[in-house]
């Protein structure tokens, strides 16, 4: 029982010197892909056709194929391509964790920019026309007006794609990053005891998981105005009209 | 380029039967984890909703666990844990040591527990939807559990639970591919083989993107029909 608990202490500490590598992946893409998820969603309601028909693509070509393809597609595939293989770009594709979070940026960038434009979807039209009567144009109306509404309309589901996202970095192993996963495996392969290092694997990840929907959840709160404090004390009760 | 057509071919060195099967088996797979799903999704939200405390406590883990781990990993740990749980027992129970388990039944399994997780909440919500009242007006006319279930309770809730269901089948479909790495050739291992036989991975992986766009397709346009159906009484 005693070697037991030793190996399981020395696997979970093992495991957490991957952590940074997990939590940089998740990072970087996670950025890359909410920005770019803007660009896509300014381009979904772009008057010309162009900008929309390249977001329509965008979204039905990641989203309908697996993100361990896309993944293996970028770090083999590219590969092979004579100008990538052979330019300045070489030094980028040849690192996995680059390619991991390329793949990463490219599909979850087309989940969020769904999320975001469902939600500028339900942003109160009232609301836009109420910027608009009060001389609100452009840039001022989408950051008075639409962001706030649409970051705490978008703000649940975003939540849950950050989750599958920080689940999605396992998939970096399958291409030779030692992220939690990967050093996991690679533990196994030395000691034959799947069960034991799966389980802190798997507990490092609810942990990780646990964090960012506390700190989210924390976040919406905080954003959500109806439940707010207000700052202003307000007195408890009128006066009496005498 | 002629290369690059007779690769993808019906001829000696076409891989496109191949390619054919892979898909095959992608949607078998996918489909036995969507049953696997609904079976245990089922049980879970009427464990969830309905179930003594300390099973109500257990699904409500269940779902935060396989939810919150990362597919791959679940897939890893029954893949390489299961043959030695069945091995050790067998010991303990002293019975013939049984053959390791089907990589297609470890793989449907693996992602149809991770499915069952989405779908027990997705089950949960559906019930949640429909009018308390209803189940008021079931017990005053005296239907047991199991008539207010088949009477008031599955027509409208396969209704309503439709699309959300599609959804779980396109993250089964897309979670399939990571089975690849148990070796069972489905579409994802078949295009990595071919890709690594031939050395043209861009072609092939290329190929299977565009299969499993068809896939995708397909099956979303399947469930935006059933959903029309299953709605055809709503629309005034």
């Amino acid at each position: 029982m005693g070697e037991h608990l030793t190996f399981i202490a020395s696997v979970t500490a093992l495991l957490v010197r991957a952590v940074p590598v997990t939590l940089l992946i998740l990072a970087v893409s996670g950025v890359c892909a909410t920005a770019l998820a803007t660009g896509l969603t300014a381009m979904s309601v772009a008057r010309s056709p162009l900008p929309r028909l390249i977001q329509r693509t965008w979204t039905f070509l990641f989203r309908g194929t697996p993100l361990i393809l896309q993944i293996f597609m970028i770090y083999y595939g590219f590969a092979m391509v004579p100008w990538i293989r052979h330019g300045i770009l070489w030094t980028a594709f040849r690192d996995p964790v680059f390619c991991t979070c390329l793949a990463m940026t490219c599909c979850c960038s087309a989940y969020i920019a769904e999320i975001f434009r469902g939600a500028l979807a339900a942003v109160p039209r009232g609301e836009i026309e109420a910027g608009r009567a009060c001389g609100m144009t452009g840039f001022m109306l989408l950051r008075r007006v639409i962001a706030p509404s649409l970051v705490r309309i978008a703000l649940p589901s975003y939540s849950n794609e950050i989750i599958m996202m920080t689940k999605s970095t396992s998939l970096a192993s399958t291409i030779t990053v030692l992220d939690i996963t990967g050093v996991a495996q690679q533990v196994i392969a030395h000691s034959y005891r799947t069960l034991e290092v799966f389980c802190a694997a798997a507990a490092l990840y609810l942990l990780i998981n646990a964090g960012l929907s506390a700190l989210l959840a924390a976040l919406e709160r905080r954003l959500d105005v109806d439940r707010a404090v207000p700052s202003i004390s307000v007195p408890p009760t009128l006066e009496p009209l005498s | 380029m002629m290369d690059d057509l007779s690769l993808l071919g019906f001829g000696p060195d076409g891989w496109a039967p191949l390619l054919l099967k892979g898909c095959m088996l992608t949607l078998a797979v996918s489909a036995t984890s969507m049953a696997i799903g609904t079976v245990l999704g089922v049980l879970l939200a009427w464990a969830r909703l309905k179930g003594p405390r300390w099973l109500r406590r257990t699904a409500l883990v269940y779902g935060v666990v396989l939810r919150g781990v990362p597919e791959l990993l679940v897939i890893l740990l029954l893949y390489f844990g299961l043959p030695s749980l069945i091995l050790s027992l067998a010991e303990t129970f002293g019975w013939d040591a049984p053959g390791l388990p089907p990589p297609f039944l470890i793989g449907s399994l693996s992602v149809g527990l991770v499915s069952a997780a989405y779908q027990a909440e997705i089950f949960r919500g559906g019930v949640g939807a429909i009018a308390k009242g209803q189940f008021e007006a079931a017990r005053a006319m005296g239907f047991s559990d199991l008539q207010c279930f088949h009477r008031i309770v599955l027509p409208q809730v396969a209704r309503i639970v439709l699309p959300a269901l599609g959804n779980v089948w396109q993250f089964n479909l897309k979670d399939s591919a990571l089975i690849a790495v148990t070796g069972l050739s489905e579409l994802m291992r078949t295009s990595l083989v071919a890709a690594g036989s031939t050395r043209h991975p861009f072609l092939f992986f290329g190929v299977a993107m565009a299969l499993y766009l068809v896939l995708t397709t397909l099956s979303s346009t399947a469930f935006h029909y059933g959903g029309r159906y299953s709605n055809r009484w709503d629309r005034g």
